[in-house]
């Protein structure tokens, strides 16, 4: 049984369809790239995944113990976050939050759980450090870790290197390359086919109202060669 | 010294101070979440919506109006708030909106209606809030107790969730966090503060107490937890100092505590700049 099934999707807003009949599983392990020009639906498509919209028609199944809020999220920077005043860990923290219920305080397993997964990403050192201080690699290191706090299942990432500089990008991707080889699935949403190529295992390729392409990365390989494609080489 | 403690001798003197402490207290806890979520000038538009049905209930003959003017402005908070994601007038626009025609027409209702022959004077009154502070009664001290006491105690159970839902609404609602639950109660927060507020600043200026501390606050401190205990700290010193001032002075008292929330931005700011020189 899949963790995420999307079954013949039609995603839109006001009335206007952006991409319709989307159907796609998404099973343990997998690292699925959403690829896809600008205005294509791929954050529309995320934040359906993550219950922020609802779709037009069609449904998310989720399954293979995966409740629908065990999903991590990891966002694009919003205008707000560049002036707010938190630490680190303060962020880190809030991704436990879906495990207090109505309790108003952390317990000692959250607290313990925020500091491995700060640890895990190496920021461990920074914990008490201004989150706008930090350099877009270490915010999205914490954003990331934040992510890990909310579920080790599925996380869904949105343009996770967008705004670094090739370095940070580099090591971005070999982070989430090495969390996806410990188990998490994860789903993300790139510009970059190159990278995209490189760390998937399934492309989910939409453009023009429609699924383009979705399966393993070696037939999108195979497919785009022999259509004469290859520019992610 | 002697003055202050003659003037100390008279209840009135005493519940202004008791309740002054206590709205800045809350005030300044939900100014740090208006602030960063951009609804600074929230505080405006509903001190406006306040000073509209005050003129009402006074037209109305309410002896206690308190049992309109907060029903209407919780109202009002929620329709504000709601409207910020998506709607057809945008969140500053309908704030403005808002803002302005609750004024006018509170204006309006108090010039046809009113019976007093000192309508400027009552009008300034509720607005600038000059002397209302010192004619409260001991009821109205124990309401404005209770409410901050209410007001204080839900930020203190969600303040975690407060913290989430402002650093980042997707990522909480995306986790399961009713992100829409904890906008309402924060509007119907922000709403019960301001209507308490009203009585010590008058409506012009609550927005003045939502903001400056903590914006003075954000100057020095670098955490949320940091920037609110500090805002709470600067708003209640300075709400106090400037009670004092206006008592021995003979001041307004809402713009003396305002221009002394100002002195404090300025020497946060100061503060600020000096500890970015050091690191």
């Amino acid at each position: 049984m899949p963790q995420l099934s999307c079954q013949n999707l039609t995603l839109g807003y006001e009335g206007k369809t952006i991409v319709s009949g989307l159907s796609f599983d998404i099973n343990a392990g997998d690292y699925l790239c959403i690829v896809g020009e600008n205005g294509s639906g791929k954050s529309t498509l995320m934040k359906t995944l993550l219950h922020l919209k609802t779709p037009a028609s069609g449904q998310i199944v989720t399954g293979d113990g995966v409740k629908s809020n065990e999903i991590g999220y990891l966002p694009q920077q919003t205008a707000v976050q560049k002036d707010f005043p938190a630490s680190v860990r303060e962020v880190v923290r809030s991704g436990c939050l879906n495990r207090c219920g109505l309790r108003p305080f952390y317990s000692r397993q959250e607290k313990q759980l925020a500091e491995e997964n700060m640890a895990k990403l190496g920021i461990f050192s920074l914990a008490k450090r201004c989150y706008r201080e930090l350099s877009g690699g270490q915010q999205q290191r914490a954003l990331l870790a934040r992510a890990l706090c909310a579920t080790r299942k599925i996380l869904l990432l949105d343009e996770p290197a967008a705004g670094l500089d090739p370095k940070a990008t580099e090591e971005m991707y070999e982070l989430i390359a090495r969390l996806n080889g410990e188990g998490t699935t994860i789903v993300m949403i790139s510009h970059d086919v190159a990278a995209s190529v490189k760390y998937a295992s399934h492309i989910l390729h939409i453009g023009g109202g429609s699924a383009l392409f979705f399966g393993p990365k070696s037939d999108y390989i195979r497919k785009n060669v022999s259509c004469g494609g290859g520019t992610y080489e | 010294m002697n003055k202050l403690a003659l003037y100390f001798e008279y209840p009135f003197v005493r519940y202004a101070m008791i309740v002054g402490v206590l709205i800045a207290l809350c005030s300044s806890l939900l100014g740090v979440t208006l602030v960063l979520k951009r609804f600074s000038f929230i505080g405006d538009g509903l001190s406006h919506v306040a000073f509209g049905a005050t003129a009402v209930a006074a037209a109305m003959r309410l002896t206690n109006n308190f049992l309109l003017v907060l029903p209407v402005t919780i109202l009002c908070a929620i329709l504000l708030l709601r409207t910020g994601q998506n709607a057809m007038i945008k969140g500053d626009a309908a704030i403005a909106m808002i803002s302005v025609g609750t004024l006018a027409v509170g204006y309006l209702i108090m010039n046809v209606f009113s019976k007093s022959a000192n309508i400027s004077g009552d009008v300034c009154a509720t607005l600038f809030g000059s002397t209302s502070i010192l004619t409260l009664t001991a009821t109205e001290v124990w309401l404005s107790a209770v409410l901050s006491v209410a007001v204080t105690a839900v930020f203190l159970v969600f303040y975690h969730k407060i913290f989430a839902v402002t650093f980042d609404e997707d990522f909480a609602t995306a986790t399961g966090i009713k992100a829409k639950l904890y906008n309402l109660i924060l509007a119907v927060v922000i709403a019960v503060v301001i209507v308490i507020a009203m009585n010590l600043v008058g409506a012009l200026l609550i927005s003045a107490l939502v903001i400056f501390p903590a914006l003075s606050a954000m100057r020095a401190f670098k955490t949320f937890k940091a920037v609110t205990v500090c805002s709470v700290l600067i708003s209640v010193s300075c709400a106090a100092l400037g009670i004092l001032i206006s008592i021995v002075a003979g001041t307004p008292v809402g713009s003396t505590i305002v221009a002394v929330d100002i002195a404090g931005f300025f020497a946060f700011s100061a503060i600020g700049l000096i500890t970015r020189r050091i690191n």
